[in-house]
């Protein structure tokens, strides 16, 4: 049997001073980062009063509450909780659709190459702010104008999507091939023509594609919106957890996971319908 | 300048302009048929939802004079002619702010943590068991799929009010929502050096530290990162079921009418989101250049 050969150190450190010899502020880079990210949040959790009695007396509150939640059980109010569900659903559709009709004109003032940058800039800082804004905001903004109800929870989801469209569809229009748009200016079309014949037909798949997803994604927004009031099964979430009843808020959140996995899924048969088996940007 | 059209034989032409209508007429059909199941569904939610345009007609004017409201002050006057008045309470709000931010940040870590404790089991090439997987999976799955908020509400009622429900819950969700990012990395990551590690009769914990983990840090932090983006503005809104954050001051002025202090509160909110926006992609930017950016 060979012994593995002597390993000469210094020879080594002489031939790759590279590793050896890192300058101090290489080396000490990683510590110095991981020592100041801890520092924050020993900080923090000392400011945001974190105390380990407080931590184990609500876990085993938590585990006294999961006890309670089994079995998930409607009681009498089944039919009442189908309805909020359907309203959630009805809320994400309606709210996504409106946001994309108004955003697909916008959206065309906010891409590069149909409009200047003079107009662009506002217009994208605008959508900026709007996205800023949480959904749940928009939700309470919405209650005092409309009152309560899902009516409310829509115009939030649709001005907050608005925001988040506007964007998405102005990168799909600047993505797309300029051919086409040349194309149509060389047989004599007008502006309009050129976004109508050029632009719409590459963009459109596209646009269908995140309009889906993003009903999707509403689905979950939706839910949560009731919670300030902005009806839909968030709303009896809510009542429910405020009044300590269990049962029906694991049957609650139990209902949510469902839907949300079906309409997942449905979406997902759907996308791949209307835009071929090419990843959703 | 003459324009020169080749024109072909009408009996050509019709021939190939009825082959072309023919082709354009299924496709038609079904674009038709798409539209009319579209819009009946959008009628079915209109009517769940109880859409009632004549109350939005009549209060529409509300929703735009409510930003009327709220950019003027009790004076009268426009709130950026005396910007001292408009953002009078700005000592409490930065206060609040702050904790926002922190509360975030402590979340993001905590659910970072525990994200990267749980993703070695999730993900399919590093899996001790096939069960183990099963478990771990679904557990994240659960913990993304229900909105923080939700958890906030829960753990407001265990834990008491205040920031450490928010903390709690923005930590679960951030588990939820990396372990699945954090284990897709792991996937695509190269078993090459895992099997270099396991000849030289590694344990799996070895073989993980030393052949994984240096592969997948900077994928991991970049997506902590964008984690961190997110969960400020999800911790802005945690206040309104009481777990802490600015949102708690937000609310109250929403509900009780005090209009210029809720421009004032949704200034604060939106340029400290621009500003970690900006400060997060520059920091992903610097750390892992461009290429990290996801």
């Amino acid at each position: 049997m060979t012994r593995p050969q002597e390993v000469d150190t210094a020879q080594i450190r002489a031939r790759y001073p590279d590793v050896f010899d890192r300058p101090a502020s290489a080396r000490l880079a990683m510590p110095a980062m991981i020592v100041a990210a801890l520092a924050i949040l020993v900080y923090g959790l000392v400011d945001l009063d974190f105390s380990p009695s407080r931590f184990f007396a609500g876990l085993s509150q938590l585990g006294w509450i999961s006890v309670m939640m089994i079995p998930p059980d409607p009681g009498s109010s089944l039919p009442v909780y189908l309805k909020a569900l359907g309203e959630t659903l009805s809320i994400a559709l309606l709210g996504t659709t409106l946001a994309a009709v108004f955003a697909l004109p916008v959206s065309l003032l906010a891409a590069r190459n149909i409009v200047p940058n003079i107009l662009r800039f506002p217009v994208r800082r605008f959508l900026d702010s709007i996205r800023g804004v949480d959904t749940l905001i928009w939700a309470l903004v919405w209650i005092n104008v409309v009152g309560l109800g899902p009516f409310a929870g829509v115009l939030a989801i649709a001005v907050s999507d608005f925001g988040a469209f506007g964007k998405l569809f102005s990168e799909a229009i600047e993505g797309a091939d300029q051919k086409q748009v040349e194309g149509i200016r060389a047989s004599g079309g007008s502006a309009l023509h050129e976004i109508r014949f050029g632009l719409m037909p590459q963009v459109l798949p596209v646009i269908a594609g995140q309009v889906l997803y993003f009903i999707e994604s509403n689905t979950r927004s939706a839910t949560i919106i009731g919670i300030v009031g902005a009806g839909g099964i968030g709303l009896q979430l809510a009542e429910q957890i405020r009044v300590l009843e269990w049962q029906k808020v694991s049957f609650l959140i139990l209902m949510i996971l469902v839907a949300v996995a079906a309409i997942d899924f449905i979406s997902g048969k759907l996308r791949f319908a209307i835009i071929g088996r090419r990843a959703v940007a | 300048m003459t324009i020169a059209v080749s024109i072909l034989p009408e009996q050509q032409l019709a021939t190939l302009n009825a082959a072309y209508s023919q082709a354009v007429a299924r496709r038609r059909w079904r674009l038709l048929f798409g539209a009319v199941v579209f819009a009946a569904a959008l009628l079915l939610a209109a009517v769940g939802a109880e859409v009632n345009l004549r109350t939005l007609f009549t209060h529409f004017g509300n929703f735009v004079s409510y930003f009327d409201r709220i950019l003027t002050l009790d004076s009268g006057q426009r709130v950026w002619t005396d910007v001292g008045e408009w953002l009078w309470g700005w000592r409490k709000w930065l206060k609040m702010l702050g904790e926002t931010l922190l509360i975030s940040y402590v979340g993001t870590l905590t659910g970072a943590v525990f994200a990267f404790g749980l993703n070695f089991f999730a993900a399919e090439n590093t899996s001790p068991s096939p069960w183990l997987r099963f478990v771990v999976r679904r557990l994240l799955e659960f913990a993304r799929t229900v909105p923080g908020i939700v958890f906030a509400l829960i753990f407001v009622i265990a834990f008491g009010l205040g920031p450490m429900a928010g903390v709690l819950a923005i930590a679960i969700h951030s588990t939820g929502a990396l372990g699945k990012l954090f284990s897709e990395i792991v996937e695509n990551a190269d078993m090459k050096p895992v099997e270099g590690i396991r000849s030289t009769g590694a344990s799996w914990l070895s073989c993980m530290r030393f052949a994984i983990v240096p592969q997948v840090t900077a994928g991991y932090a970049s997506y902590a990162l964008l984690r961190f983006e997110i969960n400020v503005r999800e911790a802005s809104v945690m206040g309104f079921v009481g777990a802490g954050g600015i949102g708690q001051e937000l609310v109250v002025a929403i509900r009780k009418f005090y209009y210029s202090d809720v421009s004032a509160i949704l200034l604060a909110i939106i340029v400290t989101v621009f500003i970690i926006d900006i400060g997060t992609g520059w920091l992903r930017g610097r750390l892992f250049g461009k290429e990290a950016r996801t």
